[in-house]
């Protein structure tokens, strides 16, 4: 493995997401994207699949991409990488075709959660189980928010969407968030890893470490919405910041190795394991969005958020034993 | 010293043409989805992302044993449902990678949304569809359900009449796709069970000689959004993207182009149907005429049913009666001149449909061929059969129901009934 990458490392390295893209102000997908791109050693092809990023940085003949990249459709980023790394694999044995050129090619695909806890599940499992060596990054801003903020199977608990709307008798969405990063590990593949752009020097690594493993991995990064979540958008790293410090997302690395899971908590979270005091509770991260605003208002719904605030100490506990610190 | 003379002498004959070295053939047993999988093995494509049910066929059971004999340098993916097989072969030909698939009825319906993207992407993938019927209900046997309700997706679709046909037209595919005035998507489509699953006599080129023909894989090239001239395959060296955001501005223009691709396919088809003709001795054009020189009465169809027809014309013919048929062998473009040339001073055209297209005035390709005399100031009487549906068997008997049809028709000059369904129970 290389030598952990600095700051100064990837502060040298060009943006190979370019200005001029449409992504709203403050959405945390663009930041992920130059971030993540960062960590890469070389030539990069990108699979995209249907969703905010796609759309806003590309609308023809426009595109914001200084690497290629493709979008075939919603629901198989997965295949379609996996065709991409399987090309480049034919090449390289047969010595021959455009790719075969190339050492190494770092193959990453981009999805939202929509097309990846949902209607992508499907081709994700798929391309984990053959092994194909790519990193998928997931951008999880909790919602179909590229069609209107739809809820989806990323959607947290009470959160208002479109269709889940805070009604007189349903407070928001009904269902908790599926566990799709330790679905991911339960794959046994070599590497995954939930990151936060309010650390980013974890998070380019992790990405850096995704590239690096021979075989798929998976990232998880919680991506603020701005408009889907209700807040102003020069919040959006305080908040996702508060997602760590509540425990709300916590921040580890899965790796497969010698028959095993081992579960590692990163250091903003270990942090917290380590000074159970530090962990913030969860109203704190729950009042600043207004997706989550009818818990406060026109009556606090201490019920809800106290239900919320379980679901999140479960959550977390569930991590810590996965990790061996409980 | 005169042995070194002799073998120039054989070069210059060879060189110039002048004594032409016959190319040998081996004749295999093969059925129609072993032809197809041999024909693959030759081109040796760069990945093949399969799924082997819903309904898969032999091909890629056959074409797994090649590359588990390392035969072939494909990466075999073994996807996990048939929308993936097709959009990993999205990934894998956008990347510069020749890309292989096969699947039949709902593995074809399964792959709908992205059949489209392939196209629209330009991408010159190709599929073997051994056709089925859809499900529901669900049913495995041949028709043409599958294929044609895939008709407008932008792929190229041609339809086998026999095994041979199968391999000769896997292999000429990828010519035809990679053709830099078409660049478009190819299906080679041929019946199932009936071809798919019957043994018969294929002659197959050798190996070197199925490379020779197809080539590499040589790539158009774009302006980039860089405003630089490059290559249109994922390469670091020169990003491109493929696939983004097109709105009421362009979407329109990309379909004239993918429309023009379209009228460009004809003359392609038929010029690499030739040139494989010079080296197998055996031509193929879009549509495929029997006996229809002085014929009065003609029937038109698809696929292997145009085989048992051929028999059923013969034995009319040694009646005395004036029978042909043409076979459309490309259904997708659709040959609209050439079947007017062939058909127009027939006098009743008898149309076999072996799909239904629910609430239409008649099958899909009587529709087309109805549509293409519409404006012959001269032209046939033309009536609708169906047949078929769910591997209902189509034998000669059958196919003579149609022809006496036919020549009622002539004789009173009236249709009474444009569509007919054959081998039914009403």
């Amino acid at each position: 493995m290389a030598e952990k990458l600095t700051l100064k490392d990837i502060a040298k390295k060009p943006d190979l997401l370019m200005p001029g893209h449409r992504l709203c102000a403050g959405c945390a997908a663009g930041t992920i994207v130059r971030l993540a791109l960062k960590a890469t050693r070389g030539p990069v092809i990108l699979a995209n699949a249907t969703g905010c990023l796609e759309v806003a940085t590309t609308i023809f003949p426009y595109s914001s991409w200084k690497v290629p990249w493709i979008h075939n459709a919603f629901e198989n980023v997965a295949a379609t990488a996996s065709g991409i790394e399987a090309a480049f694999r034919a090449m390289k044995k047969a010595n021959k075709g455009p790719l075969a050129k190339y050492e190494h090619i770092d193959v990453i695909a981009f999805a939202g959660d929509g097309g990846t806890y949902d209607i992508g599940f499907q081709a994700l499992s798929g391309a984990f189980e053959r092994g194909h060596d790519f990193l998928y990054i997931l951008y999880d801003n909790e919602a179909y928010m590229n069609t209107g903020i739809q809820r989806s199977g990323g959607t947290p608990r009470c959160a208002w969407t479109t269709t889940s709307p805070a009604g007189k008798v349903i407070p928001g969405k009904r269902e908790w968030k599926k566990p799709i990063a330790r679905i991911a590990a339960e794959h046994e593949i070599p590497y995954v890893a939930t990151a936060s752009i309010a650390y980013p020097m974890d998070f380019v690594r992790k990405v850096r470490k995704g590239l690096e493993v021979e075989g798929p991995a998976f990232i998880h990064v919680l991506s603020p919405c701005t408009r889907g979540w209700r807040y102003p958008p020069e919040k959006t790293i305080k908040i996702a910041k508060l997602a760590v410090e509540t425990c709300f997302f916590p921040l580890w690395e899965a790796e497969f190795k010698e028959g095993d899971i081992v579960y590692t908590l990163s250091s903003p979270s270990e942090r917290i394991a380590r000074k159970p005091e530090l962990k913030k509770p969860i109203e704190e991260y729950l009042k600043l969005q207004g997706r989550f605003s009818h818990l406060f208002r026109p009556k606090k719904r201490d019920d809800l958020i106290s239900e919320i605030q379980r679901w999140v100490d479960y959550e977390w506990k569930m991590i810590l034993k996965r990790c061996g610190k409980l | 010293m005169q042995r070194n003379a002799l073998l120039k002498l054989l070069k210059w004959l060879k060189i110039s043409g002048v004594c032409k070295m016959e190319i040998k053939q081996i004749l295999m047993g093969l059925n129609g989805d072993e032809a197809v999988a041999y024909a693959i093995k030759q081109v040796d494509p760069d990945v093949v992302a399969a799924y082997p049910i819903t309904p898969q066929t032999i091909i890629v059971e056959r074409f797994s044993e090649y590359v588990a004999d390392g035969e072939v340098h494909t990466e075999f993916i073994s996807v996990e449902s048939e929308h993936s097989a097709l959009s990993a072969c999205v990934g894998a030909a956008a990347a510069g990678a020749r890309a292989f698939t096969a699947t039949a009825a709902n593995g074809l319906a399964l792959m709908w949304e992205i059949l489209y993207i392939a196209a629209s992407c330009r991408l010159p993938i190709v599929m073997a569809i051994v056709n089925r019927a859809l499900s529901g209900p669900i049913n495995i046997h041949p028709d043409h359900s599958d294929a044609m309700g895939a008709r407008d997706s932008g792929w190229i679709q041609i339809f086998c009449e026999n095994s041979q046909e199968a391999y000769d037209s896997t292999i000429q595919a990828w010519r035809i796709a990679e053709h830099p005035d078409v660049q478009l998507p190819v299906m080679v489509c041929l019946d199932g069970f009936v071809l798919g699953h019957t043994l018969e006599n294929v002659m197959t080129l050798p190996d070197e000689v199925v490379k020779k023909f197809i080539g590499e894989r040589k790539f158009v090239t774009v302006r980039n959004h860089f405003g630089k001239e490059v290559p249109f395959i994922l390469d670091p060296e020169n990003p491109i993207t493929i696939g983004p955001l097109d709105l009421y501005d362009f979407y329109f223009e990309h379909k004239m182009q993918q429309i023009h691709a379209m009228e460009n396919a004809p003359r392609v088809i038929e010029e690499v149907g030739k040139e494989y003709g010079k080296i197998s001795g055996r031509t193929y054009g879009l549509v495929h005429p029997y006996k229809l020189e002085d014929a009065e009465i003609a029937i038109i169809g698809l696929g292997s049913t145009m085989g048992t027809a051929k028999i059923v014309v013969d034995r009319l013919r040694e009646k005395g009666i004036k029978v042909g048929l043409l076979r459309i062998r490309s259904f997708r473009p659709f040959p609209a001149q050439q079947i007017i040339e062939h058909l127009k001073d027939k006098k009743v055209i008898g149309v076999l449909d072996r799909a239904a297209s629910f609430g239409a005035y008649g099958g899909p390709l009587f529709n087309e061929v109805r549509n293409a005399f519409y404006d012959q100031d001269v032209k046939p009487l033309i009536s609708n059969y169906i047949y078929g549906l769910g591997g209902r068997d189509m034998p000669p008997q059958r196919l003579m129901i149609i022809f006496e049809d036919l020549q009622k028709i002539m004789e009173t000059k009236r249709i009474e009934k444009t569509v007919k369904y054959i081998g039914v129970r009403e």
